[in-house]
């Protein structure tokens, strides 16, 4: 018998008792739903910027490699997207929108359509991601609702830049991906 | 080495050994406040632990569903009865794309299966790209905490180790100038990558995707730069529904580390166009623990490390001191299961008081069978130390005269007796401890003077 046949065979030999799957309620948040998301973001480490503030920080930062997906910002590219994202090595910030936010957590869901390159949001060094308040919703219960049966070879939620607390508890943000998350809400 | 042998090599260092405690106790506390903003936290566990049952009783079905829609998404899907099979497996991935290294993000199922070395026997450089991870890897050494790999670690050791293997300038003990050059060190491996290895946290029945979360963003960085993503998922870790990852999404962070979600949140469904997935499903001891009725629940785990952050003893003795790959509470249930002679002594490295239980995020009864396997290997290899000692209580606490003799005696002899008598090896309750001082007379003295 293949390893397949022996574990399936192994379970079906055990008897466990039957307990149905439970249905999960619809939780939400208190608070102002906006100001929930916004404060989760701080609490991640990330900024929130308006459409005003967002493009006068832009021209200031002073970056020379930059890729937008963002139909807000189709204009910002200074690139094109390559075939290969080893060539986005030195990419200095990724702008791109997400298709929805979860107040609790500040998750932000991105799918392949939204990304380009899989690759893209973890290798840029600044990430900027543009979000419609109107797309926001309270918990990650209604986040999955929206996601629904959508088909993506990729899916990712967002919360913030890559960070870690492994020396000592210290927090540092900049591990491996973008050293910085700004969310524009529009 | 037993859990207190181990304990007290650990106990040696007792600033460090303080400092330990006090860290993992500002992460439990972290995870008190945080579980306490959520309203619905308690039905959350109940839900979880609810899904959690059904998948147990219905594990090979879902596992039948995960394979089914894996594969229809593109994913190879392998099954691995063992570690050495597991191994084998990955082994032979890495020989058909001709490639002698590998990026991997933090997966405890590889360090059960014991990968790494297996690995580097057959020449493949094996890069752990979890911070933590990295370094107890330079320091050859695995990690003493499942979320928290190198939380036994200082600065200054881990200053001396990057000035040793990346460089670094000597003494400077900066956390944020030690993870720039790890930034650096790692981006070179993970550009280079041809083959990546993630673990998974969650696997989804229905559309055949898994989940892994990390706030490092290494996972990514790793397997969407290769051409090849290996994922080792143990068998338990399957979920029957999508809309199940919101419960336990919002569960396992805040228990972890006190964070409302981890940075990073990953859903791989299919391989992007030219790139192969695949997914090794890992039974290694998972069948045998289900058919084990009292400890089955072990299996409900998801790796949150709560119960480690909480426990008195983890929190003293340091995560080294189980000689297990999952340390604390939880490893101390799931390994006897593995090896009940190796790990005989880790049920007894428990107070009993049930916090890991009361911080498990998916309701694991720990404590309880923490009960249960001391009770096993009693049966299985004897008395342990204080077997004697019991006895002797035994005797005495049945009789009320020689309840009260034995007390008059002892209340005269504590105070006599030589200290090198009191703490004698043969009195396991007089090692680390200091015996309380004694009264003067017993309870029932006192009460009939002061109160008949």
């Amino acid at each position: 018998m293949s390893s397949r046949e022996n574990i399936l065979a192994a379970i079906k030999g055990i008897a466990v008792e039957q307990k149905a799957l439970p249905e999960i309620p619809d939780f939400g948040v208190q608070g102002e739903l906006t100001e929930t998301f916004i404060q989760s973001i701080l609490g991640n480490k990330g900024e929130v910027l308006s459409k005003v503030e967002f493009e006068s920080w832009l021209p200031k930062a002073g970056f020379s490699k930059i890729v937008s997906l963002s139909f807000h910002f189709p204009e910002a590219s200074t690139l094109t997207l390559p075939e290969d994202p080893h060539e986005l090595e030195d990419l200095g910030l990724a702008i791109l929108d997400g298709q929805f936010g979860v107040a609790e957590n500040g998750a932000i869901w991105l799918e392949d359509d939204n990304l380009g390159l899989r690759a893209l949001p973890f290798i840029t060094e600044h990430l900027v991601i543009v979000l419609d308040r109107k797309n926001l919703v309270e918990t990650m219960h209604q986040g999955y609702n929206r996601i629904a049966d959508a088909v993506s070879g990729f899916g990712v939620f967002i919360a913030g830049p890559s960070k870690t607390a492994d020396i000592e508890q210290s927090l540092v943000i900049g591990a491996h991906g973008a050293k910085s998350l700004r969310v524009v809400l529009v | 080495m037993s859990h207190p042998e181990n304990a007290a090599e650990f106990l040696k260092d007792q600033a460090k050994s303080k400092w330990h405690d006090e860290t993992l106790w500002f992460v439990r506390d972290k995870r008190d406040r945080i579980s306490k903003t959520i309203p619905e936290w308690e039905e959350l566990r109940n839900l979880a632990s609810g899904i959690k049952d059904n998948v147990l009783a219905n594990l090979g079905s879902y596992l039948e569903d995960f394979e089914r829609n894996a594969q229809k998404n593109g994913i190879q899907v392998h099954w691995a009865k063992d570690g050495e099979e597991h191994n084998q497996i990955v082994l032979d991935i890495l020989q058909k794309q001709n490639c002698n290294a590998i990026v991997k993000s933090k997966s405890i199922l590889t360090e059960e299966c014991h990968l790494n070395p297996f690995l580097e026997k057959h020449g493949v450089d094996v890069v752990d790209t979890d911070l933590g991870e990295r370094i107890v890897q330079l320091l050859h050494q695995p990690p003493s905490h499942i979320v928290l790999p190198a939380i036994h670690l200082k600065k200054g050791e881990i200053s001396a180790l990057f000035h040793e293997k990346l460089l670094t300038e000597k003494g400077n003990e900066d956390p944020a100038y030690l993870t720039q050059a790890a930034r650096l060190h790692l981006r070179e491996k993970f550009l280079k990558a041809k083959v990546a290895l993630t673990g998974v946290n969650f696997g989804v029945a229905e559309t055949g995707e898994f989940v892994v979360c990390t706030n490092e963003g290494n996972a990514d960085m790793g397997v969407h730069l290769a051409d090849v993503h290996i994922a080792s998922m143990g068998i338990e870790k399957i979920i029957p529904r999508r809309k199940d990852l919101g419960v336990f999404l919002r569960l396992l962070a805040r228990s972890a580390t006190g964070q409302p979600v981890t940075n990073y949140n990953s859903h791989f469904r299919s391989p992007s166009p030219g790139k192969e997935l695949h997914i090794i499903l890992v039974d290694n001891g998972r069948t045998a623990q289900l058919a084990r009725e009292k400890f089955k629940n072990s299996l409900k785990c998801i790796r949150c490390g709560a119960c480690m952050n909480t426990c008195p003893i983890y929190r003293r003795s340091g995560g080294f001191s189980y000689d297990s790959t999952v340390p604390g509470p939880i490893g101390s249930i799931l390994s006897p299961g593995l090896d009940m002679k190796k790990h005989s002594t880790l049920p007894f490295a428990s107070t009993l008081c049930g916090s890991c239980s009361d911080v498990c995020p998916v309701k694991i009864n720990i404590h309880e069978q923490l009960f249960e396997w001391r009770q096993e290997i009693t049966k299985t290899h004897g008395e342990m130390g204080k077997g004697l000692s019991m006895k002797l209580a035994n005797g005495i606490f049945k009789s009320p005269l020689a309840y009260k003799i034995s007390g008059n005696l002892m209340r005269a002899a504590l105070k006599a007796l030589p200290d090198s008598l009191i703490y004698h090896p043969i009195n396991a309750w007089g090692k680390g401890r200091n015996l309380p001082e004694t009264p003067k007379e017993s309870f029932q003295q006192w009460y009939q003077k002061n109160r008949s």
